[in-house]
């Protein structure tokens, strides 16, 4: 519990250092301006949010394999955080195109693709609502979410791969692509906030997980009384 | 100080989000922290 709190409380300081890091520290880019300043906290949220999914997809193979209920806990609590985050990029992301695209959104590759993405995770929440006997809740919404991350390589890639609305890739971009230095650091200490606020948001949610086993069990014992 | 206040809009309904996500978190362990002592209650041997 202690452990917790103090990781909650250096998530919540990291995020703050990193929103002035973002508005304070960074230099103005110079087409866009002030609004450019977003583009830290959005693209931090989407990092951390790929992340969380790729640990859910993980965990989907491993409870596949391994069918050890710890594995489709961290998968659920690691979905729930990574929707949370997506929706943080789908709210972000048009705040910072409208003054600058002149519109809220475009059904470009990569909105498009990151919108599927994010109704993949909803369905994949819903899909466990559905099923009330454990195992197979577990087993199916395993196979499903191993499923939904294929969708993960196409939003990385969707920027690479078509010509879209969206801005080009500054991190891994290819030749032409880049960012100068103080906003790559900016970029990364704040990509490294949002991941260590998923993780205390993932570690609170699979708490909740064991919590509702001991629910199951106490359930079972009085029952069988 | 052109769209400041758009900036401030992102992060502050960003944080928002994180906050209310929290709330349901702290809400859910709230009730089964309560489902878990009635249930050890019920029990004859007072588990």
């Amino acid at each position: 519990m202690v452990k917790r709190m103090l990781l909650g409380a250096v998530a919540i300081a990291l995020v703050i250092a990193s929103a002035y890091a973002a508005l304070y520290v960074a230099p103005e880019e110079r087409t866009m301006g002030l609004i450019q300043r977003i583009f830290y906290f959005h693209v931090g949220s989407a990092w951390a949010g790929m992340d969380a999914f790729f640990v859910c997809f993980v965990c989907n193979l491993l409870y596949v394999w391994k069918r050890a209920p710890k594995y489709d806990w961290l998968a659920v609590s690691s979905a729930e955080v990574g929707l949370v985050l997506t929706t943080v990029v789908l709210i972000t992301g048009p705040i910072w195109a409208h003054p600058v695209w002149g519109i809220w959104w475009t059904w470009d590759a990569r909105l498009t693709s990151t919108f599927v993405l994010w109704l993949l995770y909803v369905s994949y929440l819903l899909l466990r609502t559905l099923i009330e006997e454990p195992e197979r809740r577990a087993l199916l919404s395993s196979l499903f979410g191993i499923f939904a991350f294929l969708d993960v390589p196409l939003v990385f890639g969707a920027i690479r791969w078509w010509r879209t609305q969206h801005p080009s890739p500054v991190i891994m971009g290819g030749p032409g692509s880049g960012l100068e230095h103080t906003m790559k650091l900016v970029l990364f200490f704040s990509a490294f906030a949002m991941h260590v606020l998923a993780l205390f948001l993932i570690v609170e949610r699979y708490v909740l997980e064991e919590m509702k086993n001991d629910v199951d069990i106490l359930q079972r014992e009085a029952e069988a009384q | 100080m052109k769209n400041l206040n758009s900036v401030f809009a992102a992060y502050l309904i960003g944080w928002g989000v994180f906050f209310l996500f929290y709330v349901t978190i702290a809400k859910r362990a709230h009730d089964l922290r309560v489902e878990i002592d009635r249930l050890k209650h019920s029990l004859p041997r007072g588990k």
